[in-house]
C-alpha cells in the first residue's frame, strides 16, 4: 500500500494543533453548555471529543441570576445564567477526578470579577497539570462586574490578558465577545498582550418580551443570544479575526451540524466549539465529528488542515 | 476510556396521539427501555421536529409506560411511554398535529422521581395537568396500602384520567372551581378535610405553583410529609445549562443555594425549597385561556 492508500484506509486525519495543544479532532463543547463533562458522559464516550471545556469557573463559587434564566427565541435562545459555578476548589475536588478518566485534554474556562481575581485564578490554574489549557472569558455579557468592561475595551482587555499570561503556564485561549463595534480591534489587542489563541464568539446581548404579561422574559431583563440564529454573524467575525491575527482562532456560534462547523473551518477557524446544539441533541458533537470525516472523504481530502482557511474569495 | 453509556437520545415513532379533553392530548410513543427504567415522577425531553423550529426540547412528565401486545408476526412485545399534555404554545401546537407513524425524539427518563414513603395513608394532590406524574406513583403506592387522589381543576375539562386511577384501586375526589364536575371549590379545601381525618398521611403533589404553595402551608402546619413535583424552563434537561434552578431552603442573598429542577428534581421534599421564592413558569392549569 502506498501512503495515500494507507490514509484512505485509515480515514482522513482530523487532528489539529492549537497553541501546542494536540487535538484528535477540531470539535469541542462551548463553555457553559456541557456542564463539567459528566452530565453528557451517559450519552457518548467523552474521549471522542477533541477537547473538553468546562463551565466558566471563578475563584469562589458563584450563585448566578434569579429565574427565569432562559427563553427560547426564533432559532435560538437567550440565557442569563449569571455564571453560576462551583468555584475552582470544588471543581478540582468534585469534578476533575471524573474527567481524569479520559485522555482528551481538559480546558478550563474561567473569569474573575476584578483584575486581582483574574490574576489569582491564573496562578491557581498554573499549578494544575491536569488542566491542558485555559480559556479566559472576558466576554460574558451577563454579570456587570464579570467581564463586559474587560471584553469591550481594548486597553482593559490587554491588561487582563497580559496579567493572566504572566501567571499561567498552559496555553491561553482568549474568548471574545461580539458585543463590540469592531471585533478586530479586540482581537489585535489580546494577541499583542499574549493570547496564544482566540475563541469567538460568546453570546450576543439580547432581550425578549412576554406580550401577555408585558414583562421581560428573563428575570435579568437581558441575556445572551446563542444558537443557529447567530451563526452567520459568528462566521463573519471569525473570518475577520482570522485575517487580523496570526494566532489560531476557534469558531463558536450556532453550530448544529457538520456543515455549520465546516463553514467556520473554511473561513479559517482551526477548531470549533459546539454550544446550544448539545441541549437540542446530546449526540450533536459525535455526529459533527462523523460528518467532518464524511466530508473529507467525499472531497478527497486526507487531512482536515487542507480544509482550514480554504475559503475562495476570488475567481 | 470505556464506560457504560446509560442513556441515548431515542429517535422513535408515535404510536398514537389523541385529544382526550378539549385542549388536552395523550401521546403514546415507542420507547424501548422505558418500562424497566422509568420511575414515578421522572420526565422526558421531547424534540417535536427534527429542525430548528422550535429549537429546544419540551419537558413532559411520564404518565405511564407499558408493553404493546405481541403482534401476530410473533415479534417480541414492544415498550411504550405515554405523555399527557396541554396545548399552550408553539411546541405543543405542533405536537397536537402529529400522527401515528410520525418520528419524534425523546431523551429520558430524566430527573429524580418520588420517594415512596411507608405511611398508613397516601394522598396524591393533582391540579390540572399536574396529575401526570402521579399515575405511576399511584400504581406503586396501591401495592402498599390505601391511596386517595384529590384532583382539582378550573372546570370539568381539566379533570383527566380519573377513571384510570380508579381502575388502579385509587379513591378519587374531584373538585372544580366552577363546580362543573365533582365538588365546587379548591382541591386544597378537600385536602384540609382529608388531613383532619388522616393526620398520619403522606402527601405527594403536582400542579400550579399557587396550589403547591397552599398544599405546603397545609402540610407544614400539620407536620405531614410532602413531596412536590415542580416545573421550570429547561434547555438541556440533564444538569448542564443551569437554566432550570430553584432556590433551596438554605438560600440567602449572601449564601445562594440553587437546585437544578431537571437533575435534583423535578420532585423535591417540601423542606428542600425556599417557598416564598418559588415562581410559576406558566400557569398550565387554565381553562379556555385566550391567547393574546
Ligand atoms: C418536569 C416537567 C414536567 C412537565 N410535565 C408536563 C406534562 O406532563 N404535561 C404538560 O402538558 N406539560 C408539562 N410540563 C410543561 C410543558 O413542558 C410546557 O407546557 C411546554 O414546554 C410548553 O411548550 P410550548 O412550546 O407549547 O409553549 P411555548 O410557550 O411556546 O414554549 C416556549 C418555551 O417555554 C417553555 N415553557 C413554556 N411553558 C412551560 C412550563 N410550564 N414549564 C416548563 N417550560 C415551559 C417551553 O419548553 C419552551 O422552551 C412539564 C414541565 C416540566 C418542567
Ligand atoms: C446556557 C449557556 C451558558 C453559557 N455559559 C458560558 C460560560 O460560563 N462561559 C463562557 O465563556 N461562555 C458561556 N456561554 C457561551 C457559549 O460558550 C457560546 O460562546 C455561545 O453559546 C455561542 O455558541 P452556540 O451558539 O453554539 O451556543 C454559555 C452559553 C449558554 C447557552
Ligand atoms: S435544564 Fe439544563 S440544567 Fe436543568
Amino acid at each position: 500500500m502506498n501512503r495515500a492508500q494507507q490514509t484512505r484506509a485509515a480515514g482522513p486525519s482530523l487532528a489539529v494543533e492549537i497553541a501546542g495543544l494536540h487535538l484528535k479532532n477540531p470539535v469541542m463543547p462551548a463553555s457553559g453548555t456541557f456542564g463539567y463533562g459528566e452530565e453528557y458522559a451517559p450519552f457518548f464516550n467523552l474521549d471522542e471529543l477533541g477537547a473538553i471545556i468546562t463551565k466558566g469557573l471563578s475563584l469562589r463559587p458563584k450563585a448566578g441570576n434569579p429565574t427565569p434564566r432562559i427563553a427560547e427565541t426564533t432559532s435560538g435562545m437567550l440565557n442569563a445564567i449569571g455564571l453560576q459555578n462551583v468555584g475552582i476548589d470544588a471543581f478540582m475536588r468534585d469534578k476533575m477526578p471524573f474527567l481524569r478518566q479520559f485522555h482528551t485534554p481538559v480546558i478550563v474556562n474561567f473569569f474573575g470579577n476584578t483584575l486581582d481575581e483574574y490574576g489569582e485564578m491564573a496562578r491557581r490554574l498554573a499549578d494544575l497539570p491536569e488542566v491542558a489549557a485555559a480559556e479566559l472569558n472576558i466576554s460574558c455579557p451577563n454579570v456587570k462586574a464579570g467581564g463586559i468592561v474587560f471584553g469591550t475595551d481594548p486597553g482593559a482587555a490587554a491588561e487582563v490578558v497580559a496579567l493572566v499570561r504572566r501567571h499561567l503556564r498552559q496555553p491561553l485561549i482568549v474568548k471574545l465577545t461580539p458585543n463590540v463595534t469592531d471585533i478586530t480591534v479586540m482581537a489585535r489587542a489580546v494577541e499583542e498582550a499574549g493570547a496564544d489563541a482566540i475563541s469567538c464568539i460568546n453570546t450576543l446581548t439580547g432581550m425578549a418580551v412576554d406580550i401577555r404579561t408585558r414583562r421581560p422574559r428573563l428575570a435579568n431583563l437581558t441575556g445572551g443570544l446563542s444558537g443557529p440564529a447567530i451563526r452567520p454573524l459568528a462566521v463573519r467575525m471569525v473570518y475577520q479575526v482570522v485575517r487580523t491575527v496570526k494566532v489560531p482562532v476557534i469558531g463558536v456560534g450556532g453550530i448544529m451540524r457538520a456543515e455549520d462547523a465546516l463553514e467556520f473551518l473554511i473561513a479559517g477557524a482551526r477548531a470549533v466549539q459546539v454550544g446550544t446544539a448539545n441541549f437540542v441533541d446530546p449526540g450533536a458533537m459525535p455526529a459533527i465529528i462523523a460528518g467532518l470525516e464524511k466530508y473529507c472523504r467525499e472531497q478527497g481530502v486526507t487531512d482536515i488542515n487542507q480544509v482550514i482557511g480554504s475559503l475562495k474569495t476570488e475567481g | 476510556m470505556e464506560q457504560d453509556l446509560l442513556m441515548t437520545n431515542l429517535k422513535t415513532t408515535i404510536l398514537s396521539n389523541q385529544e382526550v379533553a378539549p385542549g388536552y392530548f395523550r401521546m403514546r410513543i415507542l420507547a424501548p427501555g422505558f418500562v424497566t427504567s422509568a420511575r414515578p415522577g421522572q420526565f422526558l425531553m421531547l424534540r417535536v421536529l427534527d429542525g430548528m423550529e422550535p429549537l429546544l426540547r419540551r419537558p413532559f412528565g411520564i404518565f405511564r409506560t407499558g408493553w404493546l401486545p405481541a403482534d401476530c408476526q410473533g415479534l417480541p412485545p414492544k415498550e411504550y411511554v405515554e405523555i399527557l399534555y396541554k396545548v399552550v404554545g408553539s411546541g405543543t401546537t405542533l405536537m397536537k398535529d402529529l400522527h401515528q407513524g410520525d418520528g419524534v425524539e425523546i431523551l429520558g427518563p430524566l430527573g429524580k422521581g418520588f420517594e415512596l414513603l411507608d405511611a398508613p395513608e397516601q394522598i396524591l394532590v393533582g391540579g390540572g395537568i399536574g396529575l401526570v406524574p402521579l399515575f405511576m406513583l399511584a400504581a406503586q403506592l396501591v401495592k402498599r396500602g390505601r391511596v386517595r387522589l384529590l384532583m382539582g381543576g378550573r372546570c370539568r375539562d381539566d379533570i383527566l384520567a380519573v377513571t384510570e386511577f380508579e381502575r388502579l384501586g385509587v379513591e378519587t375526589y374531584v373538585s372544580t372551581d366552577d363546580g362543573s364536575l365533582g365538588e365546587a371549590g379548591l382541591v386544597t379545601e378537600v385536602l384540609v378535610r382529608q388531613l383532619e381525618r388522616l393526620p398520619q398521611a403522606a402527601v405527594y403533589a403536582c400542579g400550579p405553583t399557587a396550589m403547591l404553595r397552599a398544599v405546603h402551608g397545609i402540610c407544614a402546619a400539620r407536620d405531614v410529609p410532602l413531596q412536590v413535583s415542580l416545573e421550570a424552563y429547561m434547555a438541556c434537561g440533564v444538569g448542564a445549562c443551569l437554566g432550570c434552578v430553584v432556590a433551596g431552603a438554605e438560600h440567602t442573598e449572601q449564601n445562594p443555594q440553587y437546585l437544578c429542577t431537571c437533575k435534583e428534581g423535578p420532585v423535591f421534599r417540601a423542606g428542600q425549597l425556599l417557598w416564598h421564592k418559588l415562581e410559576e413558569p406558566r400557569d398550565v392549569c387554565g381553562c379556555n385561556e385566550e391567547e393574546p
